[in-house]
């Protein structure tokens, strides 16, 4: 046969180009797939070439001042360079802005650390403590630093702090409450139900205004918390609630018999909690641990609402100044960068924590 | 056994007076009566819903009971905690499913309660759990998680893990029904080893060789009273009541 000889040479060619053409088939089967692949294919590199038009080869960067983006077509870097400051810290004293530095670096190098869980050891809990004592004495000053006061805190530093705080604060708060949710004791359940289903039943964002408006109207002023933990309150029994429903449904798939082993052994109830029901359930509900986790990263956001200067607020502060064309989109852009990589690098973390879980048990 | 006599002088490891206990509306075991003496072997049978995992979980109170009263080692049951985790340190349990730790591995299933409950220090209570480990034959196993064993080695882990606490008393509920044939014996074997080295014994099983091999007496329930209860060799061949006669015509027809 004719094609006997190009059957041969296919064959004597390397395998991947076999492979090649088998992993294009579902591109190009049929006639309708390869003209949507091409449809796509130009799409994208029309939309990708004016994005690297926009983003790099008509971009203003350097030096960094209002002129270079006048004179440029493309995207104002020059502006996220200049205020890059002003961003990242909001209002926060310009000369002591080493410190707020210093607390973000603080935070993530502690994240980084207790990601393995070679590291997960009694010792962790009061690192942890260390380190937020710490941040709040860097941020706030006091012995030997100038002092300042929460309303002039701004930028990332207050994400990550609200961030970590509240889930950090909330999550053995959930975790009371949803043992509590299953305890025999009656009132101990009906306080958790009531707890829970309240909060959940209220956006968060009543829950700041009640916490930064309502609150004053009640409270004494010697009484009355600062504003900042005030919004930080209302994010912690928020994400409580919300980490309290997921963890319940870890504690139900935990088969009885584990408990009950682990009392039959003399375990007290904290002990089987901690040691035997607690690691299983959460490992279970990693997945939508996670996914709470990341919702509450971004919902730190809407303390903006009750005037505290996070991230995007000082994003927003910093392009009113006059002397600027105001590029919002290069300043929201780089502030999304910053949330996606606090969110895809923690999505990461639990795929890890997930999977590793998965092998142990072969 | 033929130290029956000698069994009964001995103070009993086990007093069960005038148990009473119910789920709701629902009576599960009616005037309970049960001694059991330091180192007897009772085996427990009867059929399915006459209360003997209920009455066995109530020695170290799965279940709580109502009325009537458990005296352990000396010790009775009441609501008092403290009471509570001190007999349940000396009365180790092993259950028909196992209820083996998945997420920890052998030797951190046996370890746990030595560590937690005994407060020994990690060497020691490693050292303990190996002795058990090889003497259930699994010693190699001690690194991989229960997930990775046949059903017979996690039964054979789970009495290991008893074991590990240095009970005084063995509790067994259906400890090879959940098994695959062929593994019975292999847990059957381990049990037998540890009755002919005292070991107070009270054991819910339809294994009626492994009665026959090593009970003291056996105790016969049905509707959550006790019938009958006899030394093997006359529990099996002359069956006083109509229900054991019956009972045993069907589990040993077949
Ligand atoms: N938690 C519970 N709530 C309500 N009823 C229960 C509960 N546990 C057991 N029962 C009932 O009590 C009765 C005795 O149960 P038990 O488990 O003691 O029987 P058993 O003799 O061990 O039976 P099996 O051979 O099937 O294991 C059954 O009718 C069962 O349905
Ligand atoms: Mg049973």
């Amino acid at each position: 046969m004719a094609d006997t000889a190009s059957n041969t040479i296919a064959r004597a060619a390397a395998p991947d180009a076999r492979s090649l053409l088998r992993r294009l088939a579902p591109f190009f089967g049929t006639p309708l797939n390869a003209a949507l692949t091409l449809i796509l294919l130009w799409l994208m590199v029309r939309l990708g070439s004016l994005l690297v038009d926009w983003a790099i080869l008509n971009a203003a960067l350097f030096p960094a001042e209002p002129e270079t983006c006048a004179a440029a077509t493309g995207a104002c870097w020059s502006f996220v360079i200049a205020k890059s400051g002003q961003i990242l810290f909001g209002i926060y004293p310009p000369a002591e802005r080493w410190r707020a530095g210093l607390v973000c670096i603080l935070i993530i190098i502690t994240l980084v650390a207790s990601a393995r869980p070679s590291a997960w050891r009694p010792g962790l809990a009061a690192i942890w403590v260390g380190m937020m004592a710490i941040v709040l004495w860097l941020m706030g000053g006091g012995f030997g630093l100038v002092s300042v006061p929460t309303s002039s805190w701004g930028g990332l530093p207050v994400t990550l702090i609200l961030t970590v705080f509240a889930i950090g604060l909330g999550f053995p708060a959930a975790i009371l409450l949803a043992l509590g949710r299953r305890s025999s004791l009656p009132v101990v359940r009906t306080l958790s139900v009531l707890f829970i289903e309240t909060i959940r039943g209220l956006p968060l964002l009543s829950l700041l205004f009640v916490a930064s408006i309502l609150l004053p109207l009640f409270l004494p002023e010697s009484l009355l918390p600062d504003k900042f933990v005030r919004a930080l309150l209302a994010l912690t029994i928020f994400a409580a609630a919300y980490l309290a429903e997921v963890l319940r449904g870890g504690l139900q798939a935990i088969p009885g018999g584990q408990s009950e082993a682990a009392e039959a052994l003399g375990l007290n109830y904290w002990s089987t909690q901690r040691l035997i029901i607690l690691p299983q359930a959460i490992r279970i509900v990693i997945p939508a641990l996670t996914n709470t986790i990341i919702v509450m990263i971004k919902n730190t956001s809407l303390v903006l609402v009750v005037g505290l200067f996070d991230l995007i607020s000082s994003g927003k502060a910093a392009l009113s100044d006059p002397a600027w064309p105001a590029p919002s989109t290069e300043t929201f852009l780089f502030i999304g960068l910053i949330y996606f990589a606090l969110a895809f690098s923690f999505a990461r973390f639990a795929d890890f924590l997930e999977r590793s879980g998965a092998e142990k048990r072969g | 056994m033929n130290d029956g006599e000698k069994l009964s002088d001995r103070a009993p490891a086990i007093r069960i007076e005038n148990l009473g206990k119910s789920f709701g509306d629902f009576q599960v075991l009616r005037n309970v009566n049960l001694t059991v003496c330091q180192g007897e072997k009772i085996v427990v049978c009867g059929p399915s819903g006459s209360g003997k995992s209920t009455l066995i979980r109530s020695i170290n109170r799965l279940e709580q009971h109502q009325s009537g009263r458990i005296v352990v080692e000396g010790t009775e049951l009441t609501n008092d905690l403290k009471g509570i985790e001190k007999i349940r340190s000396e009365v180790g349990m092993v259950f028909q499913h196992f209820n083996l730790f998945p997420h920890l591995t052998i030797l951190e299933n046996c370890t746990l309660a030595p560590i937690w409950v005994r407060k020994l220090p990690r060497e020691e209570a490693e050292e303990i759990a190996m002795h058990f480990l090889r003497k259930v034959r699994i010693p190699e196993q001690a690194d991989k998680y229960p997930g990775q064993l046949s059903g017979g080695q996690q039964q054979r882990v789970a009495i290991a893990r008893a074991l590990c606490m240095k009970p005084r008393i063995m509790l067994f509920d259906e400890p090879t029904s959940a098994l695959d044939p062929e593994m019975i014996k292999e847990v059957l074997d381990t049990m037998i080893e540890l009755a002919n080295e005292g070991m107070t014994m009270v054991c819910v099983t339809h294994e009626m060789g492994f009665a026959q091999a090593v009970a003291d007496r056996v105790v016969f329930m049905d509707g959550g009273q006790i019938i009958e209860e006899n030394e093997p060799v006359a529990f099996f061949s002359s069956p006083r009541s109509e229900r054991t006669k019956l009972f045993l015509s069907q589990i040993l027809g077949h």
